[in-house]
């Protein structure tokens, strides 16, 4: 499985750019001086597709956006917009792009509705049709009560609403996420993802970058796992948990103290043992069983919980380390 | 495949143009959004430019002036003080505005309010939005200098109709002004080395023969002032005012186009490593 990995992250004869996905990298590399933020990775974008980037804070996914947002020049390796060279053809390039950065950037000096019309008129829309249309997406966006009001008294998640219907005023093909519900209430993230969703069912292409599991989980087809750079897996959430995880997780705490001597005495229950500073998990396709078979050791964890594999422990397998530190 | 859009104003045909990645051809788009913002909010700032100088005009025009009598102007002509520094006054809010436009107001924009991330986003590319703002500030000057024109004007400060062309080269002041200011700004991190803009031009502000004639200064003096760009501007304004001209006026008009055209080419080469970097 291992080897499966380095032959993505180490592979250089790749077949050129393809024009039948609306995105298409190959070898795309940015560096900043000596600072290599992205190292040469590949991947195609069918239209329609929920394609996501997973990794932890300064994975190179932002930087990854920004190329493919057509506002950051790549060092290297090639890359495809709906069949256009962002380099070379940057408006052309965002005319078909609807972004939702990672901080809110709305103008506040103009009105809820007014940010729509305003943004609108950057891509030269005309009124005629952004009138209708901005009245549209505040309906989608469930703002039509505060499209007078200014953007200052909106919360943080009315923000976020607005800030992605502004990104769908020019009808893009293509929706740039990058860390969508970061900041959010569980609310308003359950709101953010139902509006997503739709968008989705609507035939939009959504790319997003998430450091949260259930997000990529509940939006993503497929998603490459990003590390330090470069691609470390890549697959559907169900199916990346299949490859490189098990079905089941035990997580047992015994202690700060003791979870690194207890996990010696833990030998040879489950597939796999993970021992972090505030917990030791389980990796077992039976969860409940291989919990058994540590009380049947006479261990006594203070906490423990059968759960679902998720992403997290994908990430954990690939890396050794966490996501979200 | 397919690349026509369904909205179909959005989808730019690809082609190798002028200035490619960096011109949306859109400014229209960032004046539209900028007069619309300053009608929205801006309007205490918008007032406090016009005012200013008209507040200095009639403290030292007319209570300081009582006082000095006349002073040699133009071509040596005798003028009396309220008329021989109100063009420089003029040069003196045109460079305000369009320097509070360039700096600060870019400054907060381009670090804080993240607003021109949020337009190159779009179709746009940085030269639209330099070119939009620039815009923005010139309009701004005009106004400016419409207003206290006619203020000199019913002050009876107005001796020869020349004194109309006063309003377009105030607007070419502010356009170098501008040009440079923003140029200036891309280089700022912090809003301390802002102050060090507001530091270089109150000294500008006073000692750039406003007030006095030049000859009071000794030479080595004069030569440094004479190098500044406001000297220019006011003594542009102060010959225009009297139109009387001399090849002198020739050479501070083109002091400002090189302002402008140095000016621009940096702010677009400077907003190319910042936004397409």
């Amino acid at each position: 499985m291992l080897s499966q990995v380095s032959q993505i992250t180490s592979s250089r004869t790749v077949p050129e750019t393809r024009s039948d996905f609306v995105i298409s990298a190959r070898n795309l590399t940015k560096s900043y001086g000596d600072f290599t933020a992205v190292n040469g990775i590949s991947f195609d974008v069918p239209p329609g597709e929920s394609f996501g980037l997973l990794g932890p804070n300064g994975a190179g996914k932002s930087t990854t956006m920004k190329m493919i947002g057509a506002v950051s020049q790549r060092s290297g390796g090639e890359l495809s917009i709906m069949g256009l060279d962002p380099n070379r053809y940057g408006p052309e390039v965002r005319a078909h792009l609807g972004v939702v950065p990672q901080q809110d950037n709305l103008d506040e000096d103009l009105r809820v509705r007014d940010n729509l019309i305003a943004y609108g008129r950057y891509f030269g829309l005309p009124k005629s049709y952004l009138q209708p249309k901005a009245d549209e997406l505040l309906e989608f966006a469930q703002l039509t009560d505060k499209a007078k009001g200014r953007v200052e008294s909106l919360s943080g998640g009315m923000k976020r609403r607005l800030t992605i219907a502004r990104s769908l005023i020019n009808d893009p093909k293509i929706l740039l996420l990058d860390e969508p519900t970061t900041g959010l209430d569980p609310q308003a993230r359950h709101i953010l993802w139902d509006r997503l969703f739709r968008l989705k069912e609507a035939g939009v292409t959504l790319i997003l970058t998430t450091h949260y599991m259930d997000e990529a989980e509940q939006l993503c087809d497929r998603l490459i796992v990003v590390d330090k750079g470069a691609i470390m897996a890549e697959g559907s959430p169900a199916g990346l948990i299949r490859e490189y995880s098990t079905r089941e997780v035990v997580e047992l705490r015994f202690g700060s103290e003791r979870n690194t001597t207890v996990a010696a005495e833990l030998e040879g229950i489950g597939d796999r043992l993970e021992t972090l500073p505030d917990r030791v998990l389980i990796y077992a396709d039976d969860g409940e069983a291989a919990l058994e078979a540590v009380t049947g050791r006479g261990l006594r964890p203070i906490t423990s919980l059968v759960r679902r594999s998720s992403l997290e422990d994908v990430f954990l397998r690939l890396t050794g380390r966490s996501l979200v530190d | 495949m397919n690349v026509e859009n369904r909205t179909a104003p959005t989808a730019l045909v690809p082609q190798d143009r002028f200035l490619g990645s960096l011109y949306g051809r859109n400014i229209r788009a960032v004046i539209a959004r900028g007069l619309k913002a300053t009608w929205g909010t801006n309007w205490s700032i918008m007032i406090s430019g016009f005012v200013e100088p008209v507040l200095y005009l009639v403290a030292m025009g007319i209570g300081l002036g009582a006082l000095v009598g006349t002073v040699s102007g133009p071509g040596g002509q005798e003028m009396n003080y309220a008329n021989f520094i109100a063009p420089a006054l003029l040069a003196v809010s045109a460079m305000n505005g369009a320097v509070y436009d360039s700096t600060m107001n870019v400054f907060f924009k381009l670090n804080h309010a993240r607003l021109y991330e949020g337009m190159l986003s779009t179709t746009l590319g940085p030269f639209d939005v330099a070119m939009g703002e620039i815009f923005l500030a010139l309009l701004r000057g005009a106004m400016y200098a419409t207003g206290f024109t006619a203020v000199m004007g019913a002050m009876g400060l107005i001796t020869s109709p020349w004194a109309l062309l006063m309003i377009p080269a105030a607007v070419v002041i502010a356009f170098g002004f501008a040009s440079f200011g923003m140029a200036v700004t891309s280089y700022m991190k912090t809003f301390q080395q802002m102050d060090w803009i507001q530091m270089l031009m109150l000294p500008m502000f006073l000692f750039s023969a406003t007030f006095y004639p030049l000859s009071v200064y000794p030479e080595a003096v004069q030569s440094v002032i004479q190098v500044l760009p406001l000297w220019h501007g006011v003594e542009l304004l102060r010959q225009i005012s009297v139109g009387i001209f001399s090849w002198g006026t020739a050479g501070h008009l083109l002091y400002f186009v090189v302002m402008i055209v140095l000016g621009l080419a940096l702010t677009t080469n400077r907003l190319r490593a910042l936004f397409l970097k």
